[in-house]
């Protein structure tokens, strides 16, 4: 009989992270980010029918990047659970904090206890009546939960695309910021230096504050175009 | 959140994901005696196909026996943006099963990412009210009406259902609940193919007025507490109600209407 080797721990957990981390890596990024009438997310997508970003309850919005069918298995988790919490309780107490950290459970479970760690990264975003309270939460492959101001990124190049939205001069007042505007900030975060976005590679939603019931709405390619071109 | 693995999940459907983790909205449990309680029942809604899409009304009594039990239910709902359910009959079973009826659309719409057919939502509610048939044989029973704009077809469509979940679909008018004779009466003699819609919603204002004359358990307009029937339009723009400023107005003028043809006698 053979006796499996010793691994340590750390070793175990650093190589599911890594693994992890370079599946992650080779997926494209997308970004959240509060405009004077909401959030706005902007993912690189080339598809028009996988997507990255969709509704899961009136006010609470998912995006995910990694590997697509480890997403959208938590995405329609988180549906499924908003949903019930609505019916039985009311609609108004289905939150983005409780939902982020029943994901945040599954995903530590699963990097702790499974063979392979979810290749992914997920947002879930809410908006409120007011600026000050809307929240991002980013989750990562491990079961970390940020919570993130003004904006935050998701995905493969993630740091450089960070320190590039950084540098921009519209994060001092985002509260006035024009929908155009913001798209056009994440675009060419998204982009770089050595190359333009295609506008028919950007998939775009957002959270509308305007107090309606379903906030989540998601942009058309005429509207898309529409706001590009001014 | 509940967590399934591939092949062993719910899919789009709420009832099942309900069923799934051990919630089920259908009683089936009852005794014998239900049927001697009065529980609150709502009465008469219709429904009208007209040039655009189709125009529903309801009025808004709920009795219990000889009982008015509420004089502002809203048996007229808008099921999701293009489609919209009437119901009436046993109002606790009717108004739980509007509420899981809007919830399994915007459901489906969530988790499939796109809108189910009008088809498929009018299937789903006949499910839904087969589910319920156990309690309509003792005597909770609910009858909806489905109407709404076919976005592949381009036109309105509207259904009517039995208590065993039977869906029959028609093509000019619909009618439910006990004033149903008397307002299908008013509609059928006035209608006409590819009416307006103001016309329409005269029409079906009317026959809901002809409904309470005749029949108790439906409610007329409330002028005194400013109570009207509640009316709504579904188009290729979704659905809208017609607001109260209006129909106080078109209330006035059928009031008009009655008096003169009063004086000529």
């Amino acid at each position: 009989m053979s006796m499996p080797f010793y691994v340590a721990p750390e070793q175990i957990m650093k190589d599911r992270a890594d693994y992890a981390r370079k599946g992650i890596a080779r997926g494209k990024a997308l970004i959240a980010i509060q405009y004077s009438a909401g959030i706005a997310i902007v993912a690189e997508n080339p598809s028009n029918t996988l997507r990255k970003i969709s509704e899961i309850y009136d006010r609470i919005a998912f995006a995910g990047v990694g590997k697509y069918n480890e997403f959208d298995q938590l995405r329609v988790s988180g549906v499924r659970a908003a949903d019930l919490k609505g019916y039985q309780y009311s609609r108004i107490d289905v939150d983005a904090r409780s939902l982020a950290n029943q994901y945040a459970q599954i995903l530590g479970q699963i990097f702790t206890h499974e063979m392979k760690p979810l290749e992914v990264e997920i947002l879930v975003a809410e908006v409120a009546d007011e600026a000050s309270k809307d929240q991002l939460f980013h989750i990562f492959y491990d079961g970390t939960v940020l919570d993130e101001r003004k904006f935050c990124v998701l995905g493969g190049d993630s740091d450089a695309i960070y320190s590039r939205m950084k540098e921009s001069p519209l994060l001092a007042h985002l509260d006035t910021a024009l929908l155009a505007d913001v798209v056009q900030l994440c675009r060419n975060a998204l982009s770089g230096p050595d190359r333009q976005l295609p506008i028919e590679e950007c998939e775009i939603a957002i959270l509308n504050r305007s107090g309606d019931r379903r906030a989540f709405t998601r942009l058309d390619d005429t509207e898309v175009n529409a706001l590009v071109q001014g | 959140m509940p967590f399934f693995t591939p092949g062993d999940h719910p899919g789009a459907s709420f009832a099942e994901l309900l069923k799934r983790v051990g919630i089920d909205p259908f009683q089936k449990h009852l005794t014998e005696s239900s049927t001697h309680v009065n529980f609150p029942h709502a009465t008469t809604c219709v429904a009208l196909r007209f040039a655009d899409g189709v125009v529903m009304a309801g009025d808004r009594r709920a009795t219990s026996g000889n009982v008015i039990s509420h004089r502002s239910m809203e048996k007229v709902v808008s099921a999701d943006k293009f489609s919209g359910v009437a119901i009436a009959g046993t109002a606790g079973p009717a108004m739980e099963m509007i509420k899981l009826f809007q919830l399994q659309l915007e459901h489906y719409e969530k988790v499939e990412g796109q809108l189910l057919s009008l088809e498929g939502k009018a299937n789903q509610l006949s499910m839904m009210v087969r589910g319920n048939l156990p309690a309509a044989m003792q005597g909770l029973v609910v009858v909806p009406i489905f109407a709404g704009y076919d976005l592949q077809k381009g036109y309105g469509r509207l259904w009517d259902y039995d208590p065993t979940g039977g869906r029959y679909e028609e093509r000019e008018f619909v009618a439910t609940g006990s004033g149903s004779v008397h307002a299908g009466a008013v509609i059928k003699v006035g209608w006409r193919t590819s009416m307006s819609q103001d016309a329409a919603v005269r029409l079906a204002l009317k026959s809901l007025w002809e409904a309470a004359d005749s029949d108790s358990a439906t409610g007329g307009p409330d002028t005194l507490r400013g109570i009207y029937p509640i009316v709504a339009s579904i188009t290729a723009n979704g659905w809208e109600r017609i607001d109260d400023s209006t129909l106080s107005r078109l209330v006035e003028e059928l009031i008009a209407e009655h008096q003169e043809r009063n004086q000529e006698v």
